[in-house]
């Protein structure tokens, strides 16, 4: 790990970083079907879950990784900032470093902020970024990585995967790409790991610039689902402040698509558009659900479903990744 | 007043003179400014130097009244002496809002006794900026301060009635509406330029053509009322194009550029530093390209600083939370020098053009009490700048003159530097230096 203090975007990681740390990550997962879960290797070090927007499940996940590594752990759940006159990033930054913080994981609805507190000099702490704004969240595509890699690259002889990539898998990305940091982080990891990649979406959520990124872009799921047979679908959550129905039109906001229903039809993950998948396919959602608008419960609760699982899986990666930044194993993660 | 004779200056690049000043004016040029010169007589060396009319900007945050904390009009103008202006257009976006008479009036007097540089205050089209009430234009232009210039700056006078309403009325005393070009639904919570930078750092976008639209809207309006519109720094190779057909039409139309994007891109967003956060944001290298085109064939007639101090509480935070703006007022000729005059784009006669005839033609302060943007020629106020057009500079943010240090440009070497200025024939800059205190140790202002 030569040279990486920081894990701010999945653009961080090449090749060989992005499997060194899915491999630790099956490492780790190892461990956590012992009895014992928890091993000694952060012992004595100080993780700093710092989160300025509510996100319980990540959270939970980032303080069940950090503590079966044996690390203190803080939760600093920092409502507000200085956009609403709280105290500063800034402030927060030099108190968690002046409390001799080892990692800062940081949730904050500002695009970019993780990138502030690793480089703007207030800390010497590794700052991991668990989601900012509508720019990055590299951990949960690991985690959807390796979900992915257990399912597709897998075999009897090797369930997880190790040592292997995504090459020749074909993963759609489905929903409200222009809000999420999800999306921007899954293309350019599944990319890393040689994975192509379309993302489906009504033209109003993808934004101006797409053209850049390396994927595929349409606006036809059924057309993407029957003539390209995806080995995933990635279903992303659609937050109802993007809807046009019910507070829309009230706030002076114009929403994204003409209602629900029609998104729903159009670009929802039903019981007949989850049929028309292949045998193998699986189906991800980062969660939380909205079931019966971008995903039926039927297709949640298939047996193609992953969603569990990645919850599981985000563990196990978010060991993988304080393990690698803390503790010192360097090799393949540059 | 003392006299100073400058020994072997360059007026706009051309062949070198000794230019004499007297009574606050050009006395003499050549061997009439060497006779004319006496015992008392201060010689500036001005060997190497190019001479050019003292710059006007008519597009300074002053932030008196209301944010003297970022910057007062003293230490505003003062910087602006440094960066070789003589003359300032004050934005009205303080608090409260120049949009009276009263407002318009303390701000040139604040101008006026801290004696750096003539202070022009802008007058807000609306009241309190809100885009929905003409202010009272009339007694802004008939006060004091005598107020030409109209800018709700900050915001777009977005309501196209309004803005037609205010086209008209300023015919009366030969105003003119500087727009802040933004289309408002647009550009909600937008924090950069949109495009393939804005979507892979996740930067809410604020797309070219709410900038272009309104540009497109104005010179029509203008067009069909017959008045004087001009475009406050416009940042789009679209807009380019709008601004050239409009003047192609004969429409009443100038546009003014700011030295931030003659130079930088978005690609800086990458590092999230609120240094690089601006309004209009800083766009793409085709954009860059388009406007230096523009400015050196006329398209663009000036250059503007929209200098934008603010608090270091201000930037030190995360992009989303900080302020817009740069500073800009003692970097604004540097960077032409470097992006223009160096690259052969430009003479030195275009840079006077640009940064001072130009800008106070269309601010209506060439001529009046106190004019500005003059040739440099006898008889003529003595509002002069000296430049090394040699020298090449490091920007140290901590050693220019403003009162914040909110300037991108930190470690960029610069070429060309203001070595003295003249307000009506008084350093106010020697040796690259403020001039704080007399020869005598009293403050000459």
């Amino acid at each position: 790990m030569t040279g990486l203090r920081h894990l701010l975007s999945a653009a961080d990681l090449d090749h060989a970083g992005a499997i060194a740390v899915l491999d630790t990550a099956a490492q780790m997962a190892a461990t956590q079907s012992r009895e014992i879960k928890k091993l000694p290797t952060l012992r004595g070090r100080t993780v700093v879950n710092l989160f300025f927007e509510d996100s319980t499940r990540t959270r939970i996940s980032f303080e069940a990784a950090a503590k079966r590594l044996s690390a203190d752990v803080i939760n600093f759940s920092a409502k507000g900032s200085s956009v609403s006159k709280g105290e500063s990033l800034k402030d927060t930054a030099l108190t968690l470093q002046a409390m001799g913080a080892d990692a800062v994981v940081i949730r904050h609805h500002a695009s970019g902020a993780p990138h502030r507190l690793a480089h703007a000099g207030w800390v010497d702490a590794a700052v991991v970024n668990a989601g900012d704004g509508t720019h990055q969240h590299p951990t949960q595509a690991l985690l959807d990585a390796f979900t992915l890699r257990r399912h597709l690259a897998g075999g009897s002889d090797n369930p997880d995967g190790v040592g292997l990539d995504l090459a020749g898998t074909h993963v759609a990305i489905v929903g409200d790409v222009l809000h999420s940091r999800v999306a921007r982080s899954n293309v350019l990891l599944l990319h890393t790991l040689g994975a192509r990649v379309t993302l489906v979406a009504p033209p109003t959520l993808v934004p101006v610039g797409v053209e850049a990124w390396p994927c595929a872009v349409s606006y036809d799921l059924d057309g993407v689902i029957t003539d390209q047979q995806p080995d995933a679908v990635m279903m992303l959550r659609v937050q109802r402040e993007r809807m046009g129905a019910g507070g829309g039109a009230a706030s002076g906001a114009t929403s994204f698509f003409p209602s629900p229903l029609e998104y729903t039809r159009t670009f929802g993950l039903d019981a007949r558009r989850l049929r028309m998948l292949p045998d193998h396919a699986i189906v991800l959602h980062p969660g939380p659900m909205n079931r019966g608008l971008e995903i039926s419960a039927d297709a949640a609760d298939s047996d193609r479903s992953v969603i569990v699982e990645q919850v599981s899986n985000g563990v196990a990666v978010r060991m993988a990744v304080l393990y690698l930044l803390l503790a010192g194993e360097r090799e393949g993660w540059s | 007043m003392t006299t100073h004779l400058l020994r072997g200056a360059s007026p706009l690049g051309g062949a070198a003179t000794d230019v004499l000043l007297a009574d606050g004016r050009v006395a003499a040029l050549g061997a009439d400014a060497r006779s004319g010169a006496d015992a008392g007589t201060v010689t500036v060396d001005a060997d190497g130097l190019v001479l050019l009319p003292g710059l006007v900007d008519l597009h300074t945050h002053l932030r008196e009244p209301g944010r003297e904390d970022a910057e007062t009009v003293r230490s505003g103008t003062r910087a602006a002496a440094a960066g070789g202006f003589t003359a300032v257009h004050a934005m009205a976006n303080t608090s409260p809002v120049a949009d009276t008479a009263g407002v318009v009036e303390q701000v040139w007097r604040l101008g006026r006794d801290a004696g750096w540089v003539d202070v022009f205050p802008v007058g807000a089209v609306s009241v309190g900026l809100a885009g929905t009430q003409l202010a009272e234009l009339g007694a802004m232009a008939h006060s004091a301060a005598r107020v030409r210039v109209f800018s709700d700056d900050g915001q777009c006078v977005h309501d196209p009635v309004l803005m037609r309403r205010a086209l008209e009325y300023v015919k009366a005393f030969d105003g003119v509406i500087a727009q802040h070009a933004q289309e408002p639904r647009l550009t909600v919570g937008a924090q950069m330029h949109e495009g393939a930078v804005s979507a892979e750092v996740g930067l809410a976008g604020w797309p070219a053509v709410a900038e272009e639209a309104i540009i497109a809207r104005d010179v029509l309006l203008a067009e069909h009322v017959g008045s004087r519109l001009h475009v406050c720094h416009l940042s789009t190779a679209g807009s380019v194009e709008i601004v050239r057909w409009a003047k192609a039409r004969g429409i009443a139309v100038t546009a003014e550029v700011t030295p931030h994007h003659l130079l930088l891109t978005d690609e800086l967003a990458r590092t999230y530093d609120p240094l690089y956060k601006v309004n209009p944001p800083l766009r793409t290298a085709e954009d860059v390209e388009a406007l230096r085109e523009a400015l050196a064939d006329g398209t663009i007639d000036i250059v503007a600083t929209d200098h934008a101090p603010h608090t270091r509480e201000d930037k030190d935070c995360e992009w989303a939370a900080a302020a817009f703006g740069m500073t800009g007022l003692e970097t604004a000729l540097p960077i032409v020098a470097t992006t223009l005059v160096e690259t052969g784009r430009m003479t030195w006669a275009d840079v006077a053009r640009v940064l001072s005839s130009a800008p106070a033609r269309i601010g209506r302060v060439d001529t009046g009490p106190t004019p500005q943007g003059r040739p440099v020629a006898v008889g003529e106020p003595a509002n002069l700048t000296l430049v090394d057009p040699a020298a090449r500079w490091t920007v140290e943010p901590r050693q220019l003159r403003s009162a914040s240090t909110n300037t991108p440009y930190g470690g960029r070497e610069l070429s060309g530097r203001v070595v003295a200025t003249f307000l009506r024939g008084r350093p106010t800059v020697l040796d690259g230096a403020p001039v704080d205190t007399d020869l005598d140790g009293t403050d000459p202002r």
